[in-house]
C-alpha cells in the first residue's frame, strides 16, 4: 500500500506532470502567439521567426490597440453586443427558472415524462429551424433588430431549464410545503423562496447565456444588416477581410473580443465547470 | 390542490411551449412544407413538388461534396477529441496537484468564439509564418519535407480543421473529470480485494461506469460538429475546390445569399433526417456497449 517511495511510483508521476504539462503547453501557446502578434508592428508580425527569442518582439506596440478603435467603430459594435447579451441573459433566467419550477414543485402526473421530453429538443440539430425562423421574423418586421437575438431567450432553453431543475430538487421540500400551508401561490413561491435561494445556478445559467450570446456569429449575421447594428463578432469578422496588412491589429481586435468571456471564466469559473460537469450526468 | 398544480404548472412552463411552438416544432413543420416549394422570400412560394428533392440528392454535385466534408470532419473530430479528452480527465484524476490550475488551463480555449477562433487559427495555419509551420518547421526540414500549406491545400485542409477542433477538448474533459469523480472509490476497492489490477479495474469498474458519458458525449458531438459553420464561414469559406464546403455552409450559402428558401429547407430536412438516423444508430449501438446502474429500471 504505502509504494509512494518506490521508484516506479516516482516515474510514473514524472511521466503524469510531464505530459500534463507538455499538453497545457499546447493548449496556452495559441494565446502567447494571439498575444504577441497583436503586440507586433506590422512588418515584425509577418516575419518568420528564426529563433525562439523572437517569440518577443523587437518592439512592443500596445498603441495598436488604439488603432482598433480608429479603424473600425469598436465601441458601437461592443454597445450593441452588451445590449443583446444583456436581453439574452435576463430572459434565459427568467424564462428557464419559471419553466424548472414547473418540472419541479408542480405535482402533475407524468411531469418527469414532459420533463424528459423538453431534453430530447436538445438533440434538435439548430440549423433546421433556421429559415422557417428567419422567415416568421421577417414577416414580423423583425429584420434588422435585435428581436431575433433576444426574444426567443425569453423562452427558456433545455439546458438551463435542466440546471435550474436539478438545483431546485436540492432544496428542502419542507420549505416549499410551509408556505403553501402559509396560503402562498405558486409564484410568491418562486419570487420570494426559491429564486433567492437559488444564487449559485442563476450565476451558472446567467455566465452560459452570456457566453452563448457574445459568441454568437450567426444569429447576428442573419438579421443584422446595417453596419450601425453589428456586434463586436460581426465586427471582428468583416474586419478580417480589410486587414490584409494590419494583422497585428486584427489580433489587438480579437484579443479585445475576448478579453470579457476569459475574464467572466475566470472570475466565476467555479459555477462554469460545476454547469458543464453536470451536463454528462443524468438526471 | 391537484388542480390548482396542474394550472400552475401550464402556467410556468408557457414560455417553453410558446417558444418551442414558434422557434422549434413550427419552423421545424414549416421547413417540410417549404422543402416542397421555390421560394425567394420575394415572391410567394411556389409548390414544386419533389423537385428540391430530386435536384440534392441527383443533380447537384454539391451537396454529395459538403456531405462528404462534414462526414469526414466529424468521423475523425468527434472521436479524436473524445478520446484526448477523456485521456486528459484520467491524468488529471491521479490525484494530481494543482488540478483546478490545470483544469482551467484545458479549458480556456473553448471560451474562445468561433470567430475568434477562425480569425486566431487561419493565423496560425498560415504556411510561411504561422506558428504551426515555425514549430514544425525544423522537424519537416529533417524529414525533407516542404511546408505544408494547410487551409490552402485541399487534402489538408480538413485534417485541419480536425486539428483545430481539439484544441476545444476542455469541454469533454470536465464532463469526464465529473463522471471519474462520481464513480464510488468503494468499486476500486473491491476490485483491489478480488486482485484486479490498475488496467484491470480501469476495464472492469471506470470504462463501464463511464460509458453512459462517453455515449452522451459522443452524441452531442457528432450533432454539433455535423453543424459546423463559424470557424469554416471565418477561416477559409468553401476552400480551395470546395474542400471545405461544409454541409451547413452551403446551406447558409442557399439561404442567405442566393435565397432559395425552398431548397435550403430541402437540405436542412435532410440533414436533420441524417442527424436523426445516425442519433438513433448509436442509442441502438449504445446498448451493447453503455453500462447503466440499475439498468432494469
Amino acid at each position: 500500500m504505502s509504494a509512494d517511495g518506490h521508484p516506479r511510483r516516482i516515474l510514473g508521476r514524472v511521466l503524469v506532470y510531464s505530459v500534463l504539462a507538455a499538453v497545457g503547453t499546447l493548449m496556452l501557446l495559441p494565446f502567447a502567439w494571439l498575444v504577441r502578434s497583436s503586440l507586433c508592428d506590422a512588418r515584425a508580425v509577418v516575419q518568420p521567426l528564426e529563433k525562439l527569442a523572437d517569440f518577443i518582439p523587437p518592439t512592443i506596440h500596445f498603441e495598436n490597440y488604439r488603432e482598433v478603435f480608429r479603424a473600425i467603430p469598436f465601441f458601437r459594435y461592443l454597445l450593441n453586443t452588451v445590449i443583446i447579451t444583456v436581453g439574452v441573459i435576463v430572459g434565459s433566467v427568467l424564462s428557464s427558472s419559471l419553466c424548472a419550477y414547473a418540472f419541479a414543485f408542480c405535482r402533475v402526473p407524468y411531469r418527469k415524462y414532459l420533463f424528459y421530453g423538453v431534453l430530447a429538443t436538445m438533440m434538435l440539430p439548430g440549423i433546421v429551424t433556421m429559415v422557417p425562423t428567419f422567415i416568421l421574423f421577417r414577416e414580423l418586421g423583425w429584420i434588422d433588430t435585435f428581436k431575433p437575438l433576444i426574444i426567443p431567450a425569453f423562452c427558456g432553453s433545455p439546458f438551463a431549464i435542466f440546471l435550474f431543475r436539478q438545483f431546485f430538487l436540492t432544496l428542502p421540500p419542507a420549505l416549499i410545503e410551509a408556505a403553501r400551508i402559509d396560503g402562498a401561490t405558486a409564484l410568491q413561491i418562486y419570487a420570494r423562496i426559491v429564486m433567492p435561494l437559488s444564487r449559485p445556478v442563476i450565476v451558472t445559467v446567467a455566465l452560459f447565456a452570456f457566453m452563448g450570446s457574445w459568441n454568437n456569429f450567426m444569429g447576428p449575421l442573419i438579421y443584422l444588416n446595417s453596419q450601425e447594428k453589428w456586434t463586436l463578432q460581426l465586427g471582428l469578422n468583416s474586419f478580417k477581410g480589410q486587414t490584409a496588412d494590419q494583422l497585428n491589429l486584427l489580433m489587438a481586435c480579437t484579443v479585445m473580443v475576448l478579453v470579457p468571456v476569459v475574464a467572466a471564466f475566470f472570475a466565476l469559473q467555479r459555477y462554469f465547470i460545476r454547469g458543464v460537469a453536470l451536463t454528462g450526468l443524468k438526471g | 390542490m391537484q388542480r390548482e398544480d396542474r394550472r400552475d404548472f401550464w402556467f410556468f412552463l408557457s414560455p417553453w411551449i410558446v417558444g418551442f411552438t414558434f422557434f422549434g416544432a413550427g419552423p421545424i413543420l414549416a421547413a417540410v412544407f417549404l422543402s416542397f416549394t421555390d421560394y425567394s422570400i420575394f415572391t410567394r412560394p411556389h409548390w414544386v413538388g419533389l423537385a428540391n428533392y430530386r435536384e440534392l440528392l441527383f443533380q447537384d454535385p454539391l451537396v454529395p461534396k459538403a456531405l462528404f466534408n462534414t462526414l469526414f470532419y466529424t468521423v475523425f473530430a468527434v472521436p479524436l477529441g473524445t478520446f484526448f479528452s477523456l485521456m486528459v480527465a484520467l491524468l488529471l484524476n491521479q490525484k494530481v496537484k494543482g488540478l483546478p490550475v490545470w483544469r482551467t488551463l484545458y479549458y480556456l480555449p473553448t471560451v474562445v468564439s468561433g470567430v475568434a477562433m477562425g480569425v486566431l487559427w487561419r493565423w496560425i495555419f498560415n504556411p510561411e509564418v504561422g506558428l504551426l509551420n515555425t514549430a514544425l518547421r525544423p522537424l519537416l526540414q529533417a524529414f525533407g519535407l516542404s511546408d505544408p500549406k494547410w487551409l490552402l491545400d485541399p487534402h489538408l485542409a480538413k485534417p485541419a480543421y480536425v486539428l483545430m477542433s481539439l484544441w476545444g477538448i476542455g469541454g469533454g474533459m470536465i464532463i469526464f473529470l465529473a463522471g471519474l469523480q462520481s464513480i464510488p472509490k468503494q468499486l476500486y476497492e473491491a476490485a483491489e480485494i478480488d486482485g484486479a489490477g490498475r488496467f484491470s479495474q480501469f476495464r472492469h469498474v471506470t470504462l463501464p461506469l463511464l460509458s453512459p458519458v462517453v455515449f452522451f458525449s459522443l452524441t452531442m458531438g457528432f450533432i454539433g460538429s455535423f453543424q459546423i459553420f463559424t470557424q469554416a464561414y471565418v477561416m477559409t469559406g468553401r476552400g480551395v475546390d470546395n474542400s471545405t464546403l461544409f454541409y451547413v455552409l452551403y446551406l447558409f450559402d442557399q439561404a442567405f445569399r442566393y435565397f432559395r428558401m425552398g431548397y435550403s429547407s430541402a437540405l436542412a430536412w435532410v440533414l436533420f433526417a441524417i442527424v436523426l438516423v445516425i442519433t438513433l444508430v448509436q442509442f441502438r449501438l449504445a446498448r451493447r456497449w453503455v453500462y447503466y446502474e440499475g439498468a432494469a429500471s
